[in-house]
């Protein structure tokens, strides 16, 4: 997975560069797709369906894991 | 039936080891166990697991057969649920990161056609809602006759609480299968549940066998609730009967009541689908959320060898699941063949 801790956690929405994230990296790696805007924090409209999920954000606009599997 | 009687720590009881009974009683006659003794096989120790699932294995394929049912699900409208079930991340009552979202009809039918590409027979279409309003049922009834025309594949729904009038319109398009989870024991619902009831999803239930549906009807493990009630659980889903029990295991979700509470243990998961087996001698039960983080690899290949013979494929509504191809993998390592359409005609 390509999304998991840029400037905000994708997982709990928090500053990536603060605070233990372990958790979230672990769920993100694992079955969760991204919940948080990594560029800005915002909740993402999030779609997950069979094969792969896309991630919405009202201002960083769209990311996608479909292509990948 | 198993009552009082004189336990030991190795699951031997006044009428005999709880195996060797199940052994004569499920295996060879086909008889699900009592609630006294699934509650045996839920306290037997650890060192008796491997014993419980080869046998609940042998049970598998003495009364199903070799075959393993393959599906996909899909959410068609996520999130913004009014009801307050306290594992789930798409009430609209909890602080929840998940956001509503709608799928679009090319969207379903494109993910029916990925899903029966992985071999599958079921796709089941999911919505959060209490029971269907108008506008989804005419989305369901577009998406289903869409998906019919084009892909080879079961369509199932999952829509809540449903009307008589809309079990009717569901069975007259052609919706081979409803799900509809009983999630707990009967005893243990109200602290998982408030805004419904159990016996009203259990009315549901009854309409949708009435009508000539397939009944699919599961719950989540690991919800606070007792060994007691995994028991009473796994009895009461026996007597309704239901053709598919799928088998979950909490995912505890950020910002839901339960967030809190710990992801159920391997063993005892296994231990749990061994039970379960042992209840429900013939019915498809299937690993369905959760056993990504409760099982793991190689505890889902303990699994399919303990009782399991059916499967959720890739990602489920709001979690991701293992790749697809990963658990078609694993089927061909363990030689299980996958259950094809024309057998479930
Ligand atoms: S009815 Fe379904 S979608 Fe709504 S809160 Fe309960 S489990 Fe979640
Ligand atoms: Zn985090
Ligand atoms: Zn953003």
């Amino acid at each position: 997975m390509t999304t998991t801790v840029g400037t905000f956690c994708s997982f709990c929405g928090g500053e990536a560069a603060s605070g233990d994230h372990e958790h979230c990296r672990a769920r993100l790696s694992l079955i969760d797709p991204p919940r948080y805007c990594p560029e800005c924090g915002r909740r993402m409209v999030v779609q997950v369906d069979p094969m792969g999920w896309t991630a919405r954000c009202s201002r960083h606009g769209e990311t996608t894991n479909a292509a990948q599997r | 039936m198993t009552t009082a009687s004189t336990e030991t720590a190795t699951g031997t009881t006044g009428e005999g080891d709880i195996l060797a009974v199940a052994r004569e009683q499920v295996l060879e006659r086909g008889e699900g166990l009592s609630e006294a003794q699934v509650l045996e096989v839920l306290r037997l120790p650890a060192e008796r697991l491997t014993e419980a699932l080869a046998l609940a294995h042998d049970v598998r394929m003495r009364w199903c057969g070799p075959d393993i049912e393959v599906e996909g699900i899909v959410s068609l409208k996520t999130g913004g649920c009014p009801e307050d079930c306290h594992f789930c991340s798409q009430s609209g009552l909890f602080d929840s990161p998940v956001r509503a979202a709608w799928l679009d009809k090319d969207r379903l039918v494109e993910a029916a056609k990925q899903t029966a590409k992985t071999g599958a027979t079921e796709f089941c279409i999911v919505a959060a809602v209490r029971g269907p309003d108008e506008k989804l049922m005419e989305q369901i009834r577009v998406g289903v006759a869409a998906i019919r025309a084009e892909v080879d594949i079961n369509v199932a729904c999952s829509l809540g609480m449903l009307t008589q009038d809309q079990v009717d319109r569901l069975a007259a398009m052609g919706v081979h299968r409803y799900n509809h989870n009983l999630e707990t024991a009967r005893s243990h619902f109200p602290e998982v549940v408030t805004t419904h009831t159990w016996e009203e999803r259990w009315e549901t239930l009854q309409m949708v066998r009435a009508a000539g549906m397939e009944v699919c009807c599961g719950g989540i493990v690991g919800m606070g609730e007792t060994l007691e009630q995994r028991a009473e659980f796994a009895v009461q889903l026996a007597e309704l009967e239901p053709d598919e029990v799928p088998m979950n295991f909490l995912i505890p979700n950020p910002g839901t009541p339960f967030a809190h509470l710990e992801v159920p243990q391997g063993p005892d998961a296994l231990m749990t689908i061994a039970a379960f087996r042992l209840a429900m001698p013939k019915t498809v039960l299937r690993f369905a959320g959760g056993r990504e983080l409760t099982l793991g690899d190689l505890g889902a290949e303990q699994g399919m060898l303990g009782g399991i013979n059916a499967i959720i494929v890739g990602n489920y509504l709001t979690n991701l699941g293992r790749p697809a191809e990963q658990d078609l993998e694993m089927l061909d390592t363990l030689k299980m063949p996958i259950k094809a359409l024309n057998d479930t005609l």
